[in-house]
């Protein structure tokens, strides 16, 4: 029933975004937007300030995630349709999993654009260490993704929602930040530095499986008014 | 594996309070609602009629007191007693850019139905099987709200819980929706309606619970003249 449930709302998920691209869309063309206008502030003559690539990808990572999650729980505040998942007998963590999984799955879709597009613009060689930069991405986005997922279901009846959610989500996410970019800065030395990496995507892990266990041990108390 | 319906015939309120903060919105609340009956949740705006329906649909915890749902509480039952409860709100709890096949699917898939039939016969009870795939933001508001109370209902609950659901309806749509309640009570659901329309209220309830800050001020067999009575116990309606 849990599985079920994360990949019926998961699903549910995909078939609205199929329908209107809107989320995606906004998310890219934000981080997008982000990366060209650093690289017109931190790329002169062809050559990027040391280690700037590094801290622009996990910038634009964390903004245009910000960003989504607004607009992925705006739709399930418009018709109250959180209360609807809520009130289903399934189990309620199941309908953040659903949820969380809905995120990965879009901040992941941006990652493919932008690591690549982070490595054109700051001539990064983002690539040396292609196993250790997706560890990094991944643990990354699943740390920032499991904190941002709660916090945004929360808010979603606050009326100051759209300026709580950053206020709460990037305090508590600055671990997961400062370990993407000192990690990913590490593969971005000279000669890549993987033992420096390798701790750094061990913090992330630990990080992960804090808050994903303690995300889904509240999320029902939390979510019951 | 979905879990066991759970099945009673009687919720009692046993003194139900809910505060938020200081402000109380329920204080002391205590109401038995019996299969067969549609009882009407009567009161000003702010009274506490939703914050009632909130919490007999588990979405709200009260802050003292106890809801049992036949013999138990709420927490003694777990997710299973959301498979007994059905709930239309004013917000009609509908996915806009889905279309209504898909929003009734998910739902019906969501409460462990075989989806095909019942949502076929759902569509067919909305009167919407030539719209079934055209997405719900291109609906009317009574269309709309055929169809979240069809989604309400998917699961066939024995408690249904109505939230304001004539609010935006013109005098047809209404009538179908009282019907739709006076079928329910008939086939045994414990049918709960809030609202503040006394006109609609009148001759459809067939018990009344006046609320007023909070606090319940009567609860009574429905009396013809419903207003009289509201206006008496409540003030100018």
């Amino acid at each position: 029933m849990f599985v079920r449930t994360a990949w019926l709302v998961l699903r549910k998920d995909f078939a609205i975004e199929a329908r209107s691209w809107e989320v995606l869309t906004t998310t890219l063309f934000f981080a997008t937007s982000c990366v060209l206008v650093f690289a017109f502030a931190f790329v002169k003559e062809g050559k990027a300030v040391e280690d700037a690539a590094a801290g622009i990808l996990w910038i634009a990572i964390a903004f245009s995630g910000t960003l989504a999650l607004g607009r992925t729980f705006e739709r399930e505040r418009y018709g109250e349709t959180l209360r609807a998942l809520l009130l289903a007998p399934a189990p309620r963590p199941a309908l953040y999993v659903g949820k969380l999984l809905g995120m990965l799955a879009l901040l992941g879709t941006a990652e493919v654009f932008l690591v690549p597009m982070v490595a054109f613009l700051f001539q990064a060689t983002l690539f040396s260490r292609p196993l250790l930069l997706v560890a990094l991405l991944s643990g990354g986005t699943i740390g920032f993704s499991a904190v941002g997922t709660l916090f945004a279901a929360m808010l979603v009846r606050a009326r100051s929602r759209d300026v709580l959610l950053p206020i709460l989500l990037y305090p508590i996410t600055i671990p997961v930040i400062i370990a993407g970019v000192r990690g990913t800065a590490a593969l971005l030395a000279e000669t890549p530095d993987e033992a420096t990496a390798t701790m750094w995507i061990g913090i992330l892990a630990a990080f992960d499986v804090v808050f994903v266990t303690l995300a889904l041990w509240t999320f029902e108390p939390l979510m019951t008014e | 594996m979905t879990d066991p319906r759970v099945d009673f015939d009687s919720v009692q309120l046993l003194d139900v309070s809910r505060h938020f903060g200081r402000r109380r919105a329920l204080s002391h609340i205590s109401l038995t609602l019996r299969s067969g009956e549609i009882v009407g949740l009567l009161g000003p705006n702010g009274a506490g009629k939703s914050t009632l329906i909130t919490t007999l649909a588990t979405l709200a915890a009260p802050s003292s007191g106890e809801v049992r749902y036949g013999n138990q509480p709420a927490r003694a039952l777990g997710a299973a007693l959301r498979k007994s409860i059905g709930l239309l709100a004013h917000e009609l709890h509908l996915y806009l850019e889905l279309s209504a096949r898909q929003n009734l699917t998910f739902f019906a898939e969501l409460y462990g139905l075989g989806t095909r039939g019942q949502v076929d016969a759902a569509l067919a009870s909305a009167g919407l099987l030539e719209r079934a795939d055209d997405p719900v933001h291109g609906f009317s508001r009574g269309m709309r709200q055929r169809l979240a109370l069809e989604r309400a209902l998917l699961h066939q609950p024995r408690l249904v819980l109505f939230d304001e659901p004539f609010t935006g309806l013109d005098d047809r749509a209404a009538a179908i929706v009282s019907d739709r309640l006076r079928q329910l009570a008939a086939d045994g659901a414990i049918v709960v309606l809030a609202t503040h329309d006394l006109d609609l209220a009148d001759g459809l309830v067939t018990r009344a619970a006046l609320i007023r800050d909070g606090r319940l001020l009567a609860d009574e067999p429905a009396p013809t003249g419903l207003r009289t009575r509201y206006r008496a116990l409540i003030g100018r309606a």
